[in-house]
């Protein structure tokens, strides 16, 4: 079970209040996590990666385990702490005005 | 009695205003969407409690949000606005070629008839249209094919399409607005597009009489004579007579011919409203007074209406969305303010008062008058 904490802001979209759990087939990457919690969350698509693209939108980063991930590859595989649940996947804000 | 329903989307979410016919008193619902820059949020004509709107983040990007029950509650639906074919490339501020690239929706405009038939204007300048509800959203390619998008170009909001008038005599005809590309009139349902832009002059591009690339801030037009349309320009107030065909100076002595809103009484085909702004770049109401100005007469003989508006040390700005009017016997007008205030007249702009005072900056306001 993958465990991805979102922005306020998007929890309160996918009116979700916690963490949310999801089920990854294969390799765990950003890009699988996030097709994963679109497929669950809707409303959610577009809003972390551009519908064109598919790029991370600019003023949004991916942490784990203590690390920036944001400039990874999205097929990149992730640490295993986040493949086995230990550890969450943060997509995170950038502070940066508002 | 009637009821009155003010729609108010800020720089940090929606809020809801209702009242009675009398406009006394008002309930005040809000902040939906809080955090969220909300550009617009309208009602259908055909439906009043289906509600559109436009919800943007720098962060997030953009969601579109959908009422059945006129605000109570919302669903988010589709917010995939992709351009039609390869996006191809406008101007950049500086004249150099600048790749489409989708940032928001500005303006939301329902189908006279059908509630599940909406228009989208968005930045940069497109116009998409839903027929289900907005589930999805597909470009209307005409109006960036026609021509003259690459000679389109950004003004300091971003290159927005902002205005969607829809006609409601002919189906087929739309007229939509681009900062700052200028006025563009459709006839047959948006296949074909042509910019209706003779008449306006504009100093700051190479040809200042040029077809396309004028800041056009807002149109607008009474229903009951949709060839009669007012335009406020970056600089002039203009009326049309033909349907944009030509376009003629009714600026008159007004303090200044800069602003953004432009509306006309519901029931007074040839009394508009304005209000003016100083510029360049001040973008606040010429000697700190906020005075809404009228024409009775179609322009160019200007009334400055001031009874309940601040005149003194007042430093807001009204934005191009940010005005309408009731339907109500007695007209009712409604504009918004930067300095998040709300003002209300239920007499045609004799008089006003503050609805509410202390929102974030208002981005835009809608009125529905309810049965």
């Amino acid at each position: 079970m993958i465990r991805v904490i979102l922005p306020p802001h998007l929890r309160t979209l996918a009116e979700v209040e916690d963490e949310v759990q999801l089920d990854v087939v294969g390799q765990v990457t950003q890009r699988a996590i996030l097709d994963a919690l679109e497929a669950s969350y809707p409303m959610l698509s577009g809003t972390i990666r551009d519908h064109a693209t598919r790029q991370r939108r600019p003023f949004l980063r991916f942490f784990a385990c203590a690390e920036d991930l944001s400039h990874e590859s999205p097929d990149a595989p992730l640490p295993d702490e986040v493949a086995s649940g230990a550890e969450p996947f943060l997509i995170i804000g950038a502070i940066a005005g508002g | 009695m009637s009821k009155v329903r003010v729609l108010v989307g800020t720089r940090k979410g929606a809020f809801i205003l209702t009242s009675d016919g009398k406009r006394e008193r008002w309930d005040i619902s809000g902040p939906h969407f809080g955090g969220w820059e909300i550009y617009h949020i309208k009602g259908s004509p055909a439906d009043p409690n289906r509600l559109y709107a436009s919800q943007t983040s720098g962060w997030f990007g953009q969601v579109i949000q959908r009422s059945n029950d006129g605000g109570a509650t919302w669903e988010p639906v589709g917010n995939k606005f992709v351009y039609d074919g390869v996006p191809g490339t406008h101007q950049w501020y500086d004249g150099t070629p600048h790749p489409w690239e989708f940032k928001r929706v500005w303006h939301l405009e329902p189908s006279l008839s059908d509630p599940d038939s909406v228009y989208a204007g968005v930045e940069d300048a497109a116009l998409f249209r839903s027929a289900d509800g907005g589930q999805t959203w597909q470009e209307i390619p005409g109006l960036r094919g026609h021509g003259s998008g690459p000679r389109w170009q950004p003004g300091a909001g971003g290159m927005c399409l902002h205005t969607i008038l829809l006609d409601p005599r002919d189906p087929g005809r739309i007229f939509i607005a681009i900062s700052a590309a200028g006025a563009f009139r459709t006839d047959d349902g948006g296949q074909t597009w042509r910019p209706i832009n003779r008449g306006l002059r504009s100093q700051y591009i190479p040809d200042p009489n040029a077809e396309v690339g004028h800041c056009v801030h807002r149109i607008a037009m009474h229903p009951s004579r949709p060839r009669v349309l007012f335009m406020q320009k970056h600089w002039d107030v203009l009326r049309s007579d033909d349907a944009g065909e030509s376009w003629r100076e009714v600026s008159g002595n007004l303090p200044t011919d800069f602003g953004f809103v432009i509306d006309v009484h519901a029931h007074e085909p040839e009394t508009i409203y304005v209000v003016p702004i100083k510029s360049d770049s001040e973008h606040f109401p010429p000697e700190g007074k906020l005075r809404v100005f009228r024409s009775r007469t179609g322009g160019n003989e200007w009334e400055a209406l001031t009874k309940g508006l601040p005149q003194k040390d007042c430093y807001v700005n009204v934005l191009r969305d940010a005005m309408a009017v009731d339907s109500l016997e007695s007209c009712g007008l409604y504009f918004g303010t930067t300095g998040g205030q709300v003002y209300a007249s239920a007499d045609a702009g004799d008089t006003w008062a503050p609805i509410v005072r202390d929102l974030p900056a208002v981005l835009s306001v809608e009125v529905q008058t309810l049965p």
